[in-house]
């Protein structure tokens, strides 16, 4: 067993972990039940977190590894989705929402990179998370009404 | 799944070496590819505290350490200008950002993968690796030498004037490429790389001069047909020897009609 700390969503938590636990279910047994297991071979982005402000696949991440970082999940970070995930909602591209949680969190690392991305640049960044209902045009419609909403303000 | 039953953060290339000398100890990178097998592992020996995740830059060459990760190349401005934007393009349709943010160079040359992309443009260049213990190796001949319980320090490429040209071709984006090439003209030779064969990458260089007479679509459709003549390519579900065969003529022929111009620039 190992003891680790790490700075999730803004609080140090400390434990003892065995040597293979995956980020994801060290996030998971600590109720940041957002983090949720898709494809588990690091293609779906389902598991995305931010790791010291980067996105990473908690999937695929030892949490030993994570130890002495600042590690971010969506419960963390309501405030700041909750500034776009309306207008993805109002263009119904949230469908089943299994795949909400690591989309939002990758769009949050977009926006924090690119404040400004063209249609062209969101969709190189999130190529990484998979939509099993295929919503994406929506999604990126949901982003696009968001950014222009700041424009307007 | 993998199974892991120590994990090691370790402090010196010294200590890395010597813990992977046991049989089931391994190195870790981004360790996209370990947890996807189901390895079990004595001692995950992690080298992130090594320092080995900067790019630096000289007059005469790039020293990219092991643990630099495939969106820090993506974004990286001198390497890619000096590149023409090969090294990005070669990594923009791995996965997605999340992946890359973790992908490390080391683990993907290590790995010698035949549908690496990134062993593919890499071997384009006057390249190099840096191996604990063994010492500095081209890239060339680390991607033949069999896997050992050296250690990948560094990739080294040197700043030599090239004219350098990627592309792949791809069934979906983020998907693994059918087949991968990249031509130069660098050290006075034009070369053409080969990966996703699927087999690991393959130089092929212009040993017949079919290019000394300058690059027409004549010439550059000439080299391409002997590229195509001197690879194997074999059939998997992402496509057929026949048809990735087809691929290398197409791509190695656009890929030289784009470096085009004068040999010396």
């Amino acid at each position: 067993m190992i003891e680790i700390t790490i700075n999730l969503n803004g609080k140090k938590i400390s434990d003892r972990i065995e040597a293979d636990t995956l980020l994801i279910d060290f996030l998971r047994s600590h109720n940041c039940l957002s983090v949720k297991r898709g494809c588990e071979t690091t293609n779906c982005g389902l598991c995305t977190v931010l790791m010291d402000d980067t996105p990473i696949l908690s999937c695929s991440m030892l949490a030993a590894r994570a130890a002495g970082h600042t590690v971010y999940t969506l419960e963390g970070l309501q405030e700041e989705a909750s500034s776009f995930v309306g207008f993805i909602a109002d263009q119904g591209a949230d469908q089943c929402g299994f795949c909400n949680p690591g989309f939002v969190m990758n769009t949050i690392a977009l926006l924090r990179e690119n404040p400004d991305p063209t249609d062209d640049e969101i969709r190189a960044f999130l190529a990484g998370n998979l939509c099993r209902c295929s919503g994406y045009e929506g999604q990126l419609r949901g982003i696009r009404n968001y950014l222009n909403s700041l424009k307007e303000q | 799944m993998i199974s892991i039953q120590k994990y090691e953060k370790v402090q010196s290339l010294e200590q890395a070496f010597e813990l992977n000398q046991g049989k089931k100890n391994r190195i870790i990178g981004g360790m996209m590819w370990l947890n996807m097998g189901h390895t079990k592992v004595n001692t995950a020996i992690d080298i992130s505290g090594l320092g080995l995740n900067t790019i630096e830059e000289t007059d005469e060459e790039f020293i990219i350490g092991a643990m630099v990760t495939l969106r820090q190349l993506e974004q990286h401005e001198s390497l890619n200008s000096f590149t023409s934007d090969s090294v990005k393009n070669a990594v923009k349709d791995i996965v997605g950002v999340q992946f890359r943010n973790m992908a490390t160079i080391g683990g993907s040359l290590w790995g010698r993968f035949g549908f690496s992309d990134l062993l593919t443009v890499f071997l384009a260049m006057d390249s190099y690796v840096e191996l604990y213990p063994t010492g500095i190796v081209s890239l060339k001949e680390f991607s033949e030498m069999k896997r050992d319980n050296s250690i990948l320090v560094n990739l080294i490429v040197k700043k030599t004037p090239i004219k350098i040209c990627y592309s792949a071709m791809r069934a979906q984006r983020t998907d693994f490429p059918v087949l991968a090439c990249a031509t130069s003209f660098v050290n006075g030779e034009y070369r053409a790389v080969i990966g996703a064969r699927p087999a690991k990458a393959k130089v092929v260089l212009d040993n017949e001069g079919i290019l000394d007479s300058g690059i027409t679509e004549e010439t550059a459709t000439k080299f391409a047909e002997y590229v195509a003549a001197n690879i194997v390519t074999g059939s998997n579900n992402r496509g057929g020897a026949k048809y990735r065969k087809h691929l290398a003529l197409v791509l190695t022929m656009r890929n030289i009609m784009k470096l085009g111009g004068d040999r010396n620039d």
